[in-house]
């Protein structure tokens, strides 16, 4: 029954021969792939900890059977950005110390991202909205608010940083 | 100017007194911090770089930090109680101003002239602000850090800090928010297993069937069954065939003498009925109350969960006669003190590091999974293995925190103000960490459990457990606590964030705003006239001016603001808290404010932050949260997953203003927790405010809204 399933990671094309046709995309790229920044949080597709963006969407993956993205584009945290070339999200949450714990925030960039793709000039509300499926319990809520804002209006080029 | 020589050493220092044991030059130009106090995502080891950068005067990027390892760090208990920066940071200034007093001893003898002559500018030493070729590295051969602390270094005055008091970055930042690997979960080690416990359901429960073959049938893949006692454990190399099995196992396992609780007794009411061990506090009962006039109300608060965001994970590997176990824990010292109790193997040959888990709160789950990845670890030497509890196990089996009664009853006097204050308390204990090994989960399952713990709470002296903020800072002649220690209830209680002061500061709070209403006085004003500590008072008008308290806003029109204030433990740092909020169907937050004195602020940007994170949680806990019993549920419990067990989202979050005043005090007041309480009371005041009534039961749910309106 194990069949090889073939997509694309940050770019890159993967091929993966999960050990049963129930595996999650979170553990193939947490276990087979090393890709660490998809944090497991509740496994039932509640607390948005495992967000990834799949052909663009944004979509929990904790539960999500990896033969369900065969052929698709996949990002995770890692594709946004590193160090040396951050992405403005990931600038903006340094800049403004976004975080607490910082086991949420892998979700919570991922949940931005794909709002600011679909629209580049969203309201405090527009963004509570997008981030209601991700939960944060450290209460770091206004600072990461703040921080998408400011993203955007880097990406807008309306501040620089 | 310098400080006085510091004698007696701070408590940390004395007990860890080995310089080597706090700071270390491993390589030209880097230094390395070593402290007892862990990463529980407040931003500590950011605070104890900036404490040595300031102290040694070296540039914070020379600095690494390494934490919580008992091979390697001071033994500085828990990381809890908003104590790091109070207790142990004056620990780490005072072996750096030792260390750096031993370093220009030795300049000063090479260069032939007296110490007073030399400064040190990012780790280089200076005579009389020139450059002598020597710095700390070039030094570390010729002085023996393994000496011990005498206090005869002089830590800097609080107006030489520069570092101290700035705000910095936090350290550990960047790899989260690029997703590199920084949790324990994101350890993995060669040939290592993944495992999942099967709970044994509660102390004193026993195995009456396990269906080995169906747990196999559900992995679907191989996996081995490890049990010892009644402790069960699954392996294997694939998480994903061992977490289906860990999901499926427990309905295949059958359980002896299995208690599970039941719905009724989730309420705080049923504490009252409750055996109790008593204890009375503070002032004898006054002989006379006659002429002055009564006022009473009673609150209370369900059972929390700390419900942090990852499950707690463990890993430990037993080889060679010497166990290693990565935790996420508050202590690791006491840990493997707790370990060496329940394992075949002594401390000293057992090492305990901290590693980084999702935010903690206080005493989860991560002792107990680091017990069951030990326990499972000495039955297969040399595996590494790794537990990581499922969502539901988390919620179902982490600690929770203790419901609480709390009755006020308080004599007026003439004025209207408080001459005797008694606050009477219900609660099961709020300390049960792992000590003598009696409480650690897997423990209990084991062939020969550990003696269950006597009941107990945390000593006064550690400024209580239920009885934490129970005496009210205010200006009153007499106040009492009367204790009443609940030692059996049906759920695991211990330390969750602020521990009863939330419900204390909430009830306290809540009968100023009735007292002030009676004595047709403003709640600010009211406050004001009955404290004397000056560092309240500012605290107190600071907030208010924030929040531009209009002292006749109208009442019960569905809009309300109140205040909450207190001084955390009475001895940390001073809150004060305003909340805005709508009350319609539900509660709705607009705006809060926050100002807050917590003395010398070593990063204020990281307190800010967790400020605003205990405002956030406490908004949380006080409108939505409540752990819910089913007896007919897996674990009796009713609250399992984030559906059953909701929590505050970004879209009810309002916008919050802190503030800091008076950091260039000397001394840190730890601020952790200092928001929650006043945060608390300040949500059931603006509510009271809202609708000319009042809810005296956490949480403040729409059932319970729509209660108060009704009998109202």
């Amino acid at each position: 029954m194990t069949t090889t399933v073939e997509f694309h990671v940050n770019g890159q094309p993967v091929s993966v021969a999960p050990a049963s046709d129930e595996t999650p995309l979170l553990d193939v790229l947490r276990n087979e792939l090393g890709l660490m920044g998809t944090r497991f949080g509740c496994g039932l597709e509640q607390c948005g900890c495992c967000m990834v963006l799949i052909d663009g969407a944004p979509e929990k993956c904790c539960a999500k059977p990896v033969w369900s993205v065969a052929g698709k584009q996949v990002t995770t945290v890692e594709g946004l950005g590193n160090a040396a070339a951050p992405h403005p999200l990931q600038q903006a949450f340094l800049d403004e110390q976004a975080g607490q714990c910082g086991y949420c925030l892998s979700g919570i960039l991922i949940s931005a991202k794909a709002l600011l793709d679909s629209n580049p000039a969203p309201t405090r509300q527009d963004i509570a909205a997008a981030l209601d499926g991700n939960i944060c319990r450290c209460g770091t809520h206004v600072r990461i608010l703040r921080a998408v804002e400011k993203a955007a209006a880097v990406m807008r080029g309306e501040v620089s940083r | 100017m310098n400080a006085p020589v510091n004698t007696p050493l701070p408590p940390f220092l004395e007990s860890n007194p080995r310089l080597d044991r706090w700071i270390a030059f491993p390589a030209p130009g880097r230094v390395t911090v070593l402290t007892g106090r862990v990463e529980l995502g407040q931003g500590v080891l950011t605070a104890m770089a900036q404490i040595a950068a300031d102290e040694l005067d070296v540039a914070l990027s020379r600095i690494a930090v390494r934490s919580g390892d008992t091979a390697a760090t001071p033994n500085e208990g828990y990381t809890s109680g908003s104590h790091s920066i109070q207790a142990g940071g004056i620990a780490m200034r005072q072996a750096c101003a030792d260390i750096r007093a031993l370093f220009m001893a030795q300049a000063a003898s090479r260069l032939g002239c007296d110490a007073s002559a030399l400064s040190v500018h990012d780790g280089a030493i200076l005579r009389d602000g020139a450059a002598t070729g020597l710095d700390y590295w070039s030094l570390t051969d010729a002085v023996d850090l393994t000496v011990k602390a005498t206090g005869a270094g002089r830590r800097k005055a609080v107006a030489d800090y520069t570092t101290i008091g700035a705000s910095s970055a936090r350290l550990d930042l960047p790899a989260k928010v690029f997703g590199e690997p920084a949790f324990i979960h994101d350890i993995r080690l060669d040939g290592m297993v993944h495992a999942r416990v099967v709970r044994q359901p509660n102390r004193g429960a026993s195995i009456a069937t396990i269906d080995e073959a169906a747990i196999r049938r559900a992995a679907k893949g191989p996996v081995e069954i490890v049990r010892h006692g009644n402790f069960i454990a699954i392996i294997g190399g694939d998480e994903t065939t061992v977490e289906r099995a860990g999901g499926a196992a427990p309905s295949h396992v059958q359980w002896n003498d299995a208690e599970r609780p039941a719905a009724a007794q989730q309420e705080a009411p049923w504490l009252l009925q409750r055996p109790t061990i008593d204890r009375v506090l503070g002032d004898p009962a006054p002989a006379d109350p006659q002429g002055r006039e009564r006022f009473e109300m009673t609150f209370s608060r369900g059972y929390l969960a700390h419900a942090s965001i990852s499950p707690s994970c463990g890993l430990a590997l037993f080889k060679d006669g010497h166990l290693t176990v990565w935790t996420h824990c508050q202590g690791v010292y006491p840990l493997r003190a707790a370990l060496a109790k329940i394992l075949p193997v002594k401390a000293e040959d057992m090492t305990v590091v901290h590693v980084q888990g999702a935010g903690c709160y206080g005493h989860n789950g991560a002792d107990d999974a680091a017990a069951d990845a030990a326990i499972i670890a000495m039955q297969k030497p040399g595996v590494p293995v790794r537990v990581r509890w499922r969502r539901e196990e988390e919620f179902m089996f982490e600690p929770k925190s203790a419901s609480m009664v709390v009755k006020v009853s308080a004599l007026l006097d003439a004025d209207g103000k408080p001459s005797d204050w008694t606050q009477e308390i219900w609660s099961a204990t709020h300390m049960q960490r792992p000590g003598g090994g009696g409480n650690l989960l897997g423990a209990l399952a084991l062939p020969h459990p550990p003696p269950e713990p006597p009941p107990a709470d945390v000593p006064e002296a550690n400024g209580g457990g239920a009885t934490r903020n129970g005496v009210p800072l205010y200006a009153i002649p007499a106040s009492r606590m009367i204790h009443h220690l609940i030692p059996d209830t049906p759920i695991r209680t211990s330390s969750l964030r602020g521990l009863g002061a939330v419900p204390n500061v909430f009830a306290i709070e809540s009968c100023l705003d009735e007292l002030a209403a009676r004595a047709g006085q403003d709640p600010v004003a009211y406050r004001l006239s009955i404290t004397a500590d000056p560092r309240a008072r500012a605290t107190i008008e600071k907030v208010a001016a924030m929040a531009n308290w209009q002292a006749d806003a109208e009442g019960g029109t569905g809009h309300g603001r109140g205040i909450g204030f207190a001084r955390y433990k009475n001895r940390a740092a001073y809150s004060a808290v305003v909340v805005e909020l709508d009350v319609d169907e539900e509660i709705r937050l607009a705006r809060i404010w926050c100002a807050t004195d917590a003395g010398l602020v070593i990063n204020p940007d990281g307190a800010i932050n967790q400020l605003e994170g205990g405002i956030v949680q406490a908004a949380s806990w006080v409108l939505k949260e409540q752990v819910r019993f089913d007896s007919d549920a897996a674990a009796g419990l009713a609250s399992f997953d984030w559906d059953t067990y909701p929590v505050l989202k970004f879209s009810e979050v309002p916008e919050i203003d802190v503030e800091l005043i008076n950091t260039r005090d000397d001394v840190p007041l730890g601020v952790g927790e200092a928001s929650s309480g006043p945060t608390a009371a300040a949500i059931g005041n603006a509510v009271s405010h809202a609708l000319g009534l009042r809810i005296r039961d956490m949480p403040l749910t729409r059932e319970r809204l729509m209660a108060a309106m009704l009998q109202a």
